[in-house]
C-alpha cells in the first residue's frame, strides 16, 4: 500500500521527517517498507524561458537557443526539437544535471556550437503522457502551453514546478487491517501515532440532475448471502475528459495510472476510502436493471483487460437482464466500459463476501487491486460515504450532473461489536500497569466508542472481537518497547530431550568422530528416483505420499527411503571432484498407513562414502556405532537380492533378532544412474531398531587377575567357507577358556590347494579364577580344531 | 711399589679421561682393573712386602682402585650423555611436515545453529518436541484460528495430498503448539524445531523446504513481558551480550497481541546499510500471546491460563550467524562447504 504524504496531510498534519515517520508508524503497527521521494532522481533541472532561437549554421535540423534560467546571463543550448518557440517556458537540464535512468547532462559542443545543457521532453523527466495529457509527445515539453501549470517561475526547480515533489511511503499492511489499505485508514493510524488531530470530511453532493433514479435504475441481489451491501448512484450528462492535475498527481503517487475523469474518480475514492468502486456506462445496462447473481456454469464474460473469462457458479457477477456486465469485486466487463462518448454513468459502491471474491479471483488467476481489498473483508458501512464522495468529486470536477437519491440495499443487520475493556486482564496479559485512562484515550483516538469500560468497536475494525484484541491496541500505542522484560516465572519445569532425540545426538557424535559430515536433504523426491535405485516396478515401497500440487516432478512425492537422497549428494560431491567423502544424515522417511491418514514417519541413519572407504571400513563404522550402543549378539548376513546394492558386497545387520538395517557397496548400475564412476558405499540403519537394540547401562566387569595364554592357528578350508562360519565354530568348539578369536590373515596362493584358503586366527584363552597351564590351553585348541574339521572340513595348515 | 701404583694411577686416569667410546672405556677397565689387569698384577706382588709395608701399600692400592673406578663411572656417564645427545640430533625431524590425517566430521551449520538454540531453551526448562511433517490441515490451520479462506491455505502456497485439502505438508511448526496443548500437562514449556514446506521456487533466499523452531509457554499469569524478557535473553545468548532488539506489532491468526522481533543490524549498528536494507534492523522472528480462541480450541481455559509463542526461521538465522550468502548452499551439501563448520 502506497501513501502520498501530501494526500495524508489533507487529513492529519504530521511534520515528522520521512525516517521518523517510517519508524514511528512501524512501531505502532503500520510497517513501512520504503519511502520514495519523487523527483529524487532528477537534479539541476529548472524552468527556463527561451529568449531567442536561430538555426544552427552547420545543421539543417538543429537550433541554437538562448535560454534564461534565472541566472545573470542567458545560456546557450542546442536542440534538435522542432517545437520550440521564442518565449516558451521549458524544462532545462543544466550542466551537471541528473535525469531518471542515471543519465547525466554535461556542457559540450554540437557541430561546433556550445550547448550548456539540454531542453527536456516530459519522457526525459520520467513522466508519462497520462500524467500530462496535453503535453506534446515528440518534442520539448512546452510548460507554458499547459494551462494547469500555473505560477511557473524562471529558474524554479522543475520538480516543484510540475508537482513532482511528493513523498510516497510504502506500507506492508497485515491482512487483518484492510481498513489501512486507504488514505483515511492510515491517516487515523498516523493521527493516533503522532497525537495529531484527524480531520475527516463529510461529502456534500448537490445533485439535482434531471430524472428519477428509481425510474432509471433498479437493483436486485439474488445472491444476497454474498452481497452484504450494494450502494449505487447515477451521474448524467457526463463529459469524459482528463482529470485535473492534482488528481492525476495523487493517483500517480499511489501507483495508479490516470485514465479519464470518471475512472480516475473511482480509483481516487478507492485509495481515499479503501472502498473499491466501479463505474459502468448506463447505456449498456439493458432494462435499467442491475442484478447481482452467481454466474451460470460456463457463462462467459470479456473483462476490461480484453480477456474472455469462463465462469462457474462460484463466481459472482453484476448483470443486467440479459448478460453479465462485470465480475463483482474483481473487474468490470468490457461491454459496459466507460468510453469517450459515455453520457450516463452508474457508480457502484458495494460490499461483497471476501472468500467468494478471493476464490473467484484465484480461480481466474486475476487478483486485482479491488479483489485484494474485498478478500480481506471490507466495512459495509463504508459504501455510502464512498459513493457520495465519488459524486461530490464529479461535481467538483464538473464532469457531470448527479442524480438525487441513492440505491442502497442492505442484506445484513448492522450491529456494532460491544466489548468490556477489562483493564486488569489487559494489564495481566501484557505484564504492564497501564492506567484505565490511558487505555480509554488510546481507544478513543482510534475511533472506538468508549463509555467507561464499555467499548464499541468501530465498523471498520472487524478484527477486534475480544479483550485481547483491545490489549493489542493498548500495547501498540503504549508502545511494545515500553512493555517491561521479565523472565518466565511460575512452576519450574524440567525440560530436555526425549530418548529418540538423545539417540540422534549420540549417533551424530559417533559419526562425526569417525569423519562423517552431516548433510540435510529434501524430504520429497521424484518417483523416478525409485527407478534409479533399481526398485522393481511393483515394489510395495514405491507407495508414497503424492503431492497433488508439487513445484515439479523432482519434489512430488515423499520419500519412503533415504537412499536416493544420499546418492544424489554423493554423486554431486563426486562430480565436484571432492575426494574421500563421508556423509551422514538422520533422515526421515514417510510411509503410508499412519493414524488419521498421516504418514508413518521413521528416521534412518544413512551413511554414504566413497574414496578411502571400502566394505570393511563401512562395516567397521557400523561395528563402532553398535559398539557405542552396547548392542549384543550383533551379526551380519550376506544379502544377494537387494537391487540397490552389489549382490556380493551387501550385508544385513542384526542385533539378536532385531533387524537394524543394510549396508554395502552400491550396485554399479545404480552408481552409473548417479553418474558416479566410483565405488559408492552406503548404509541404512533404522533409528527405531537401534533404539530397541541399545544395550543396558554398562556394569563394571573386574579386570582379569590371571594371565592369558595365546595361540595362533591357521586352518585351510574351501573358499566357500566364511570367516563368520569359522569364527562361530571356534566359539562353540572351545571348552570354556576362549576369550577371543581374532582374524589376522587370509591367504590364497602357492602352498594352498586350488579353491582353498588359509585363514589364521589369534586365540586368547584364560580362566578368570586361576592361572592356566599350556596343556589346558592346548586341550581347548584341540577341541576347536576337531570341530573345525568335522563341521567345515577346515584342517590345521 | 708405591711408585708403580702412582704410575698406573696417572696413566690410567689420563686414558680414562680421554676415552671417546664406551667400548674403549671397557677395554681400559679390563686393562687396569681386570683379573689380568695392571693393578691386579701389582697387587699380586703384595706377598713380597714386609708385614709393616703391607697395610700401607694395601691402602694406597685401594685408593688407586677406587679412583680408577670412580673415573670409569664418571666417564661412562659422560659418554652416555654424549651418545644420547647425538641420538637426539640424529632423530631430529622437520616438524613442518604435515601431520597424519585424522578426520573429524562436521555438524551441518543449520543444525549447529539449531543446537545452540535448543540448548538455551533446555537450560530454561523447555522440552524439545518432534512432530509430524505430513500434517492435518486442521492442526496446521483450523485449530490455529486460520479459518477457511486464509490465504496461506491456498493451493498456490501449501502442498496438499488430497483434493479435500485435508492432509498437507505442514507449512509451519505451529501445529506443534496444538499437539502440545492437546497432549501435555500444564504448565507447558516447549520448543519444536523441524522441517516445514511452502510452495516457493528455489533461489538465493527461498526453498520449498526449510526449518523453523516453534516455542510456547502456557501457564497461569504468563505475560507479554515474559515473552519479551525470554526472547531478549535468547538473542543475547545467540548474538552476544548487549544485542539490541525491538518489538513491532504484527498479525498472526493464532496470537493476540502479535509482534515481530528485530535485532539491530550488527553491521551498521542501526544506521542503515545494505545488509539490513537500510532499515537498521533485521527481523528474526514472529511471536505473540497465544490467541484465546486457540487455547479454547485445545481445551485450555483462556480465562485461567495465558501463554506466549514464537516461531523463528532457522535458515535465515544460520545464514546470518555464519554469513552464508546463498540459501542453496545449505541444501547442496558440498563437503567443501560443510567442512567449514
Amino acid at each position: 500500500m502506497n501513501l502520498s504524504r501530501k494526500w495524508l496531510d489533507e487529513f492529519v498534519t504530521v511534520t515528522a521527517d520521512d525516517r521518523t515517520f517510517a519508524e514511528e508508524m512501524t512501531l505502532s503497527g503500520s510497517k513501512v517498507e520504503v519511502t520514495e521521494v519523487q523527483g529524487s532522481d532528477i537534479e539541476n533541472v529548472v524552468v527556463g524561458k527561451v529568449v531567442s532561437i536561430k538555426r544552427h549554421e552547420n545543421s539543417d535540423h538543429m537550433f541554437v537557443c538562448m535560454v534564461d534560467v534565472g541566472a545573470e546571463e542567458a545560456i546557450q543550448i542546442v536542440t534538435g526539437a522542432q517545437n520550440v518557440t521564442e518565449g516558451a517556458l521549458v524544462p532545462v537540464a543544466l550542466d551537471g544535471a541528473k535525469l531518471p535512468g542515471g543519465i547525466e547532462i554535461h556542457s559540450g559542443k554540437l557541430r561546433g556550437e556550445l550547448s550548456d545543457g539540454m531542453l527536456c521532453s516530459f519522457k526525459e523527466l520520467g513522466l508519462d503522457q497520462r500524467d500530462f495529457p496535453t503535453a506534446y509527445e515528440n518534442g520539448i515539453w512546452i510548460l507554458s502551453d499547459d494551462a494547469e501549470l500555473t505560477d511557473l517561475a524562471i529558474g524554479q526547480d522543475i520538480c516543484d514546478a510540475v508537482g513532482l515533489d511528493d513523498h510516497v511511503v510504502e506500507f506492508e499492511i497485515t491482512p487483518n487491517r484492510p481498513d489501512c489499505l486507504s488514505v483515511i485508514g492510515l491517516a487515523r493510524e498516523a493521527s493516533a501515532t503522532f497525537d495529531a488531530p484527524l480531520t475527516l470530511h463529510t461529502p456534500v453532493v448537490k445533485g439535482g440532475a434531471e430524472g428519477s433514479l428509481v425510474e432509471l435504475l433498479d437493483v436486485e441481489t439474488p445472491a444476497s448471502d454474498l452481497v452484504p451491501r450494494y450502494t449505487a448512484r447515477m451521474v448524467r450528462n457526463v463529459k469524459i475528459g482528463p482529470s485535473p492535475k492534482w488528481m492525476r498527481e495523487r493517483l500517480r503517487a499511489m501507483g495508479v495510472r490516470p485514465i479519464n475523469n470518471i475512472v480516475d474518480i473511482t480509483n481516487y475514492v478507492m485509495m481515499e476510502y479503501g472502498q473499491p468502486m466501479h463505474a459502468f456506462d448506463y447505456r449498456y445496462v439493458k432494462g435499467g436493471k442491475i442484478i447481482v447473481r452467481r454466474a451460470a456454469e460456463g457463462e462467459e464474460l470479456t473483462t476490461l483487460d480484453g480477456n474472455v473469462r469462463k465462469l462457474t457458479a462460484n463466481h459472482l457477477v453484476i448483470a443486467d437482464e440479459t448478460r453479465a456486465v462485470g465480475l463483482a469485486g474483481i473487474m468490470g466487463g468490457l461491454n459496459s466500459e466507460i468510453v469517450d462518448d459515455t453520457t450516463d454513468v452508474v457508480f457502484e459502491s458495494a460490499c461483497f463476501d471476501g472468500t467468494c471474491i478471493r476464490k473467484g479471483a484465484l480461480s481466474l488467476g486475476m487478483r486485482t487491486e479491488a479483489s485484494a481489498k474485498f478478500e480481506k473483508g471490507l466495512d459495509p458501512m463504508n459504501t455510502l460515504p464512498a459513493v457520495d464522495r465519488a459524486c461530490e468529486l464529479v461535481e467538483l470536477l464538473g464532469a457531470g450532473e448527479v442524480l438525487d437519491g441513492v440505491i442502497d440495499i442492505l442484506n445484513y443487520v448492522p450491529q456494532p461489536t460491544v466489548l468490556a475493556l477489562r483493564p486488569d486482564k489487559v494489564n495481566a496479559l501484557l505484564g504492564t500497569d497501564v492506567s484505565v485512562a490511558e487505555m480509554q484515550e488510546i481507544l478513543t483516538k482510534l475511533g472506538f466508542g468508549v463509555d467507561g469500560e464499555t467499548i464499541t468497536v468501530p465498523s471498520w475494525r472487524g478484527d477486534v472481537a475480544h479483550y485481547s484484541d483491545l490489549a493489542e491496541e493498548v500495547a501498540r500505542f503504549h508502545g511494545y518497547n515500553n512493555i517491561p522484560c521479565t523472565l518466565v516465572s511460575g512452576e519450574t519445569t524440567r525440560g530436555g530431550y526425549n530418548a529418540e532425540q538423545l539417540m540422534e545426538q549420540h549417533l551424530g557424535t559417533v559419526c562425526r568422530g569417525m569423519g562423517y559430515d552431516e548433510i540435510i536433504t529434501y524430504s520429497f523426491i521424484s518417483p523416478t528416483y525409485y527407478d534409479k535405485i533399481r526398485w522393481a516396478a511393483d515394489d510395495a515401497r514405491r507407495e508414497s505420499f503424492r503431492i497433488l500440487n508439487p513445484l515439479g516432478e523432482d519434489t512430488s512425492i515423499m520419500r519412503t527411503t533415504s537412499l536416493p537422497s544420499m546418492l544424489e549428494i554423493l554423486s554431486r560431491n563426486y562430480n565436484y571432484r571432492n575426494k574421500n567423502v563421508r556423509l551422514y544424515e538422520v533422515a526421515r522417511t514417510y510411509a503410508l498407513g499412519g493414524e488419521d491418514g498421516l504418514a508413518i514417519e521413521r528416521k534412518v541413519l544413512t551413511l554414504g562414502a566413497y574414496g578411502d572407504t571400502d566394505f570393511f571400513t563401512m562395516k567397521g563404522m557400523i561395528d563402532a556405532i553398535l559398539g557405542s550402543l552396547r548392542c549384543e549378539n550383533v551379526r551380519y548376513e550376506a544379502v544377494k537380492d537387494n537391487p540397490s546394492y552389489h549382490p556380493g558386497r551387501c550385508a544385513a545387520v542384526y542385533a539378536g533378532e532385531t533387524y537394524i538395517g543394510v549396508f554395502g557397496q552400491v550396485h554399479p548400475l545404480v552408481a552409473r544412474n548417479y553418474d558416479a564412476d566410483a565405488q559408492l558405499y552406503c548404509a541404512e540403519l533404522k533409528l527405531d531398531a537401534l533404539m530397541a537394540a541399545e544395550g543396558s547401562d554398562p556394569i563394571y566387569t573386574p579386570l582379569p587377575k590371571f594371565p592369558a595364554v595365546t595361540r595362533d592357528i591357521a586352518v585351510v578350508c574351501r573358499n566357500e567357507v566364511t570367516v563368520g562360519q569359522l569364527t562361530d565354530c571356534i566359539r562353540r568348539g572351545a571348552k570354556g577358556l576362549l576369550k577371543s578369536a581374532v582374524l589376522f590373515d587370509i591367504y590364497q596362493g602357492p602352498g594352498i590347494a586350488e579353491g582353498c584358503k588359509s585363514v589364521a586366527f589369534n586365540l586368547t584363552l584364560r580362566n578368570d579364577e586361576r592361572s592356566i597351564t599350556g596343556e589346558e590351553a592346548d586341550a581347548d585348541v584341540k577341541s576347536i580344531l576337531e570341530l573345525l574339521e568335522s563341521e567345515l572340513g577346515a584342517v590345521l595348515r | 711399589m708405591k711408585q708403580q701404583l702412582e704410575v698406573i694411577r696417572k696413566s690410567a686416569l689420563e686414558a680414562i679421561t680421554a676415552a671417546a667410546a664406551s667400548e674403549e672405556l671397557e677395554a681400559l677397565r679390563v686393562k687396569y682393573l681386570g683379573k689380568k689387569g695392571e693393578l691386579t698384577a701389582v697387587l699380586k706382588q703384595m706377598g713380597k712386602l714386609s708385614p709393616e709395608e703391607r697395610p700401607i701399600m694395601g691402602q694406597v692400592a685401594n685408593e688407586v682402585r677406587a679412583a680408577l673406578e670412580a673415573a670409569i663411572d664418571e666417564a661412562r656417564e659422560r659418554l652416555a650423555a654424549a651418545k644420547l645427545e647425538q641420538q637426539l640430533i640424529d632423530e631430529a625431524i622437520d616438524v613442518t611436515i604435515p601431520g597424519k590425517e585424522v578426520r573429524i566430521g562436521h555438524k551441518h551449520p543449520m543444525y549447529k545453529a539449531l543446537d545452540e538454540i535448543k540448548e538455551i531453551f533446555v537450560g530454561m526448562g523447555f522440552t524439545v518436541l518432534d512432530g509430524p511433517e505430513v500434517e492435518l490441515a486442521s492442526y496446521n490451520f483450523d485449530k490455529l484460528n486460520a479459518e477457511e479462506g486464509h490465504p496461506s491455505r491456498d493451493w498456490s502456497d501449501t502442498f496438499y495430498f488430497d483434493e479435500d485439502s485435508r492432509v498437507m505438508l505442514r507449512s509451519q511448526t505451529s501445529p506443534m503448539q496444538v499437539r502440545a496443548m492437546e497432549t501435555m500437562k500444564l504448565p507447558i514449556r516447549i520448543i519444536a524445531p523441524g522441517r516445514v514446506y511452502r510452495k516457493d521456487e528455489v533461489d538465493a533466499t527461498h526453498s520449498p523446504m526449510f526449518h523453523q523452531v516453534e516455542g510456547m509457554v502456557i501457564d497461569k499469569g504468563v505475560t507479554m513481558a515474559d515473552l519479551k524478557g525470554t526472547l531478549n535473553a535468547v538473542m543475547e545468548e545467540l548474538f552476544g551480550e548487549g544485542t539490541v532488539t525491538r518489538f513491532r506489532p504484527h498479525h498472526f491468526p493464532f496470537t493476540e497481541p502479535s509482534c515481530e522481533m528485530d535485532v539491530q543490524c550488527h553491521k551498521c549498528g542501526g544506521k542503515g546499510c545494505p545488509t539490513c536494507k537500510g532499515e537498521g534492523w533485521i527481523e528474526v522472528l514472529g511471536a505473540g500471546m497465544v490467541h484465546p480462541k486457540v487455547l479454547e480450541m485445545s481445551g485450555i481455559d483462556s480465562e485461567e491460563y495465558t501463554g506466549w509463542a514464537f516461531g523463528m526461521g532457522l535458515e535465515r538465522l544460520a545464514m546470518r550467524r555464519f554469513k552464508i550468502a546463498d540459501l542453496r548452499l545449505i541444501f547442496e551439501n558440498d563437503v567443501r562447504f560443510l567442512e567449514q563448520f
